[in-house]
């Protein structure tokens, strides 16, 4: 039997993910030599690369993130197991961030200038992104960012690996719209840069597009904790949709309250974009049911990629640990470098940036990605309505979205 | 010879400020890479609140839990000088309105708002990183110290304010930037500041003018005026029956530290690149009190030091264990305040030897220790 | 903006609006109380007020999981005993912290506020190391959870009547003990002139061992409650610090009932502020007028004659 090439993909596909366009010679027993794969000085020998992992391991975002280090070490050491990049064990330096942009800044400068990592996977906030960006740009370093944000962003030097605005938005509303022929929308999120583009976003949409009305539009400050005369509003101004994207503590309260006010998923139509597995542990099944999340990943996503992301998953970090669409995110930006790097055959960032455009990947948890030239990942939209055990069903599941970071009529 | 008395009272005093000088002018920049070099200017930004602590707090007895604020106002002038020149017509091209700050397009602004038209100008903004800041610890101070607040009320205000800006700031995006904050900065009249050659050169710049700051701040400490900020920390009914202004010369000296902190806000950005609300909250606030306490409230050289120490810890630490950082920094802290009230410097003074703290502690720490600068201060 | 609505929708909300301010008032109210007793009587600045808060939380979320592991038919009533160990647990705490730390400063009230927010960091991180990053939530009984349905368009959260409930027992109780209690006489003495209850032999020492350690049960209450309406993270208490102490402050430092005056107007003008204005601009507002008011008020709404110490 034709043994060879099989064997070593369903190997591959032991690991959860297999890249598709996976260079035949990266199977081979000799790995190329340093001096063809680095010319940059990058920290990479001829058995080993160093990376950087930046992310909050204290303070407040340590909440969030905690999620993503785990899928990205996941990623990390499957590649590990199944022979490394260019022949190359993936060494890891971790640094904490700790919720301070500033140190976040900081600790990416000595990533990329003491240590002369080959890439970095990190940050989580929008801030965080903004405070580190420059140094990337000007040390030329490369960033792996998972998270889904605002969009209006495209750098040579940051693959963003979660949805932007838009992409996680229009398809969002419409479905919502159509389904519950809703014509009144009500707008709450957090007081940041990304739910106020995100609503800017959804109000034009729904304004424009859908010809419905936003009836109240309103952003409160991160870790508030008293929604009650927001919840009154909503009461007499009785929108059709609740769209939510409250974030971080803040989330627990507002859902809460909610609940305690009366206002469950049976008798409201809540559409959130700030709530994945994650939040839900916080918040509490019993608050949510009911509730739609707009989302490119849910746990509960019934493919075999995912079956087995989910076992490992669960076998390195405990049958409790759930995963929400951001560290699915996480988890890709380890296998999209390793793809990147192969097809260029080098370390050196150029020749990444070079061969990122139009890359692809089979088999991630969330199906087939691929890679656009402004460096966002086509995706499709999936809604999800929460269930009482903290699971969502998916009840919807969109074409492939093409990223638009800088939509045309929405800014 | 007598400014140079006035300047140093001590020969240990003016020692151990050449020593420091020594280390931030030449032994750094030689040891340490550009790059480490960069956060030691950073961590020496600090200094200027922290030297305007040791005149406000250990010298006056009055406690700014938000000189966050005037480092934050300071910094946030020189962010919109540079953010300007970064957000020309040509680099700004992709905006729906090219040549605003890009955070401003982002947030449907198709104008400059008036309050940043004048940050156009260097001189202005120069101006605006002190009188600012200065301007805003003037009003604070004056309707506060002359209706006698202080203590422990000045401390929760002050911390109040810092909340105050930091949620105002956030709330109005377009306008500021938000939680982002000011982002990106560039060039400074046409130099790159973010090159390894222009770091340097701040670095100098920053250094010398902190041992500029220092040295005034201890030719106020040593001339009259400093025994008198002393008398009203210590005596304060007394120094008011004595014909004192007591409300103004608080005033004045929390309008001074103000600036100084502007001062360091401002160079804090040409280091950086950026500047953002959570510089300014409660939390960053009460670190800057907390260099001051561990260097030792009371000497401006010790405060510094302090300063530095707790960055290089708190970077090193944090690399290596960020778990037991925290512990570390609380514990240090209560031991600080606990044993040591005169921070690092009080060791080297005749009443903080190690004998005569052993002394004290064995003596289950009487009461209002005879160096604790705040024991009879009331709470109001 | 009230011309499109009939005259019963505007009762309810009215209605439902005036209690979102009560509710806001006992939360206040419950942050405050136990801070009152701590600064306002003994004129120590407990910067790790909002940790306690935060331990009461935890000590709750540590019943609730105990409970479904070990008792489960118990699940409906470990709650009100959670609250009653909560304050215990913080009481104990409180009284240790007095002993090794508090008690060697009260003569430097600034050194308090530092050494406590050493506490609060090193607590922060227990709290990290114990229980890990992420925001917990007990498991509530059912009867906590929905709402009395008044009539149609006119919820009131259980929780909500809960909560406020609990403060004002809190208070009266309080109060009681304060004013009708010879632990309360004491420590009022202790408060208007130490050296000389010292003389008259009340073991002034003792007195404050046992003020703050209340103060830190009555914060594990409020800890205890504030499960029913958020979560609990590592730095949650944080967030409660800054209303806490401006609660008190405004109140007038010294004064039970300046604290539950205070709390009722802050409380208020929070939420209608917030209703008029939007989100984060009328928590700006609220504390920008707090603000002024004490530049021109520094002694608080309710100063009181004696603040010797």
């Amino acid at each position: 039997m034709i043994r060879t090439t099989p064997s070593s993909l369903s190997r591959l596909g032991h690991a959860a993910l297999a890249v598709a366009l996976l260079a035949a010679g990266s199977l081979q027993a000799a790995p190329p030599p340093t001096s063809e794969v680095n010319t940059t000085g990058l920290a990479v020998t001829d058995t080993t690369v160093t990376v950087g992992q930046l992310h909050s391991a204290t303070g407040t975002m340590a909440i969030s993130e905690t999620g993503s280090i785990q899928a990205e070490q996941l990623a990390i050491d499957q590649i590990n197991a199944a022979g490394g990049v260019l022949g190359r064990q993936i060494k890891v330096i971790k640094e904490d961030g700790a919720s301070d942009w500033p140190t976040f800044a900081e600790k990416a400068k000595k990533l990329l200038v003491s240590d002369k990592v080959g890439t970095v996977f990190g940050c989580w906030t929008s801030a965080s992104r903004k405070a580190v960006l420059p140094v990337f740009e000007k040390e030329n370093g490369m960033l792996y960012y998972p998270t889904f944000y605002e969009g209006l962003e495209q750098s040579k030097n940051v693959i963003y690996t979660g949805q932007e605005a838009t992409q996680q938005i229009l398809a969002g509303i419409d479905w919502i719209a159509k389904e519950k022929k809703a014509k009144t929308f009500y707008l709450v999120g957090s007081d940041y840069i990304w739910p106020r583009t995100s609503m800017k976003i959804a109000r034009k949409h729904i304004e424009n597009v859908l010809k419905g009305t936003v009836v109240g539009e309103e952003f409160y400050a991160l870790g508030s904790t008293s929604f009650g005369s927001l919840i009154n509003k909503i009461k007499l101004k009785k929108p059709d949709v609740i769209y939510a994207a409250v974030v971080g503590g803040s989330n627990v309260s507002f859902y809460k309250q909610l609940a305690a006010a009366g206002i469950n998923g049976t008798k409201q139509t809540l559409l959130t974009i700030s709530v994945t597995e994650d939040e839900v542990l916080g918040i509490g099944g019993e608050n949510l049911a009911g509730f739609y999340s707009a989302m490119k990943y849910f746990q509960s996503l019934d493919n075999p990629n995912n079956k087995e992301f989910v076992a490992a998953f669960k076998a390195k970090y405990g049958a409790a640990s759930v995963i929400g669409d951001v560290t699915q995110a996480g988890y890709l930006g380890p296998w999209l470098w390793k793809a990147a790097v192969e097809k260029a055959g080098s370390f050196d960032i150029d020749k990444i940036v070079a061969a990122s455009p139009d890359l692809e990947l089979k088999t991630a948890p969330e199906g087939y990605v691929k890679l656009h030239p402004n460096h966002h990942l086509w995706s499709k939209l999936r809604i999800g309505q929460w269930q009482k055990n903290g699971q969502a069903k998916v009840l919807y599941e969109s074409e492939l979205i093409e990223p638009n970071p800088f939509p045309k009529g929405y800014q | 010879m007598a400014f140079f008395r006035t300047l140093f009272k001590t020969r240990g005093e003016a020692v151990s400020f050449a020593c420091f000088a020594l280390l931030v002018l030449v032994i750094l920049p030689l040891a340490l890479p550009v790059f480490r070099l960069n956060l030691v200017g950073k961590y020496l930004s600090y200094g200027f609140v922290v030297i305007g602590l040791v005149l406000l707090w250990g010298r006056c007895g009055i406690l700014s839990l938000g000189q966050g604020v005037f480092f934050g106002l300071g910094g946030y002038c020189m962010a919109m000088f540079l953010k300007l020149e970064a957000s020309d017509p040509v680099t700004t091209a992709i905006q729906s309105t090219p040549g605003i700050p890009d955070f401003m397009d982002w947030n449907q602004l198709t104008a400059l708002p008036k309050f940043w038209e004048p940050f156009h100008s260097f001189p202005f903004t120069v101006l605006a990183i002190f009188v600012v800041p200065g301007l805003v610890a003037f009003l604070i101070g004056w309707a506060m110290f002359r209706r006698r607040v202080g203590g422990v009320y000045f401390a929760i205000i002050t911390q109040a304010i810092a909340l105050i800006l930091s949620l105002g700031i956030d709330g109005n995006q377009g306008y500021t930037g938000g939680r982002n904050g000011i982002t990106d900065l560039r060039t400074l009249m046409g130099w790159d500041i973010r090159s390894e050659h222009a770091q340097q050169v701040l670095y100098f710049i920053c250094v010398l003018l902190l041992l500029g700051s220092a040295l005034f701040a201890k030719y106020i400490i040593n001339t009259r005026f400093g025994r008198v900020l002393m008398a009203v920390r210590d005596q304060e009914e007394r120094v008011r029956f004595s014909g004192y202004d007591v409300a103004m010369i608080r005033t004045f000296t929390f309008t001074v530290a103000a600036m100084l902190a502007g001062l360091g806000g401002a160079l804090f950005v040409l280091q950086v690149g950026f500047m953002s609300p959570s510089l300014i909250g409660i939390v960053p606030s009460i670190e800057l009190v907390i260099f001051a306490a561990v260097g030792g409230r009371l000497s401006v050289v010790g405060a510094m030091v302090g300063c530095l120490l707790v960055n290089f810890s708190k970077s090193a630490f944090s690399e290596a264990y960020p778990d037991l950082w925290l512990y570390l920094m609380g514990g240090t802290f209560i031991a600080v305040v606990m044993f040591f009230p005169d921070g690092l410097a009080g060791l080297f003074t005749k009443s903080g030897t190690i004998k005569t703290r052993a002394t004290a502690l064995l003596s289950r720490f009487r009461p209002a220790s005879p160096s604790t600068p705040n024991a009879s201060q009331p709470a109001k | 903006m009230f011309s499109e609505y009939t005259t019963e929708e505007l009762q309810n909300i009215f209605m439902m609006q005036g209690f979102s301010g009560l509710s806001l008032f006992s939360v206040l109210l419950l942050m405050g109380l136990g801070l009152a007793l701590i600064f306002g009587q003994m004129g120590v600045i407990n910067m790790a007020h909002g940790e306690f808060m935060a331990l009461g939380a935890y000590t709750v979320y540590f019943c609730s999981t105990l409970t479904e592991q070990y008792a489960p038919a118990f699940g409906p009533y470990y709650f009100i005993c959670a609250i009653g160990i909560a304050f215990l647990v913080c009481a104990l705490v409180g009284a240790l912290v007095e002993f090794l730390m508090i008690r060697h400063l009260y003569h430097r009230p600034l050194d308090t506020l530092l050494a406590t927010w050493g506490l609060s960091l090193i607590m922060q991180q227990t709290y990290r190391s114990l229980f890990g990053a992420r925001e917990v939530t007990p498991t509530l009984p059912e009867w906590l959870m929905g709402s009395f349905n008044l009539k149609e368009g006119l919820d009131i959260p259980i929780n909500g009547v809960f909560v406020l409930c609990l403060a004002l027992l809190v208070t009266l109780v309080m109060i009681l003990f304060m004013y009708k209690s010879k632990f309360g006489l004491r420590l009022r003495a202790t408060v208007q002139n130490r050296k000389m209850s010292s003389a008259v032999g009340i073991n002034t020492g003792k007195v404050d061992r046992l003020a703050f350690s209340l103060g830190c049960g009555i914060a594990g209450i409020a800890g205890a409650a504030f499960t029913t309406i958020g979560s609990t993270g590592p730095d949650s208490g944080s967030r409660y610090i800054v209303d806490a102490f401006l609660v008190v402050v405004f109140g007038g430092a010294a004064n039970m009932l300046g604290c539950v005056a205070s709390a009722f107007g802050i409380a208020q003008a929070q939420s209608i502020l917030e209703f008029f204005l939007e989100g984060t601009k009328g928590k700006v507002a609220t504390l920008l007028v707090i603000v002024i008011a004490l530049m021109f008020r520094p002694q608080g709404l309710f100063p009181s004659k004696v603040r010797g110490h």
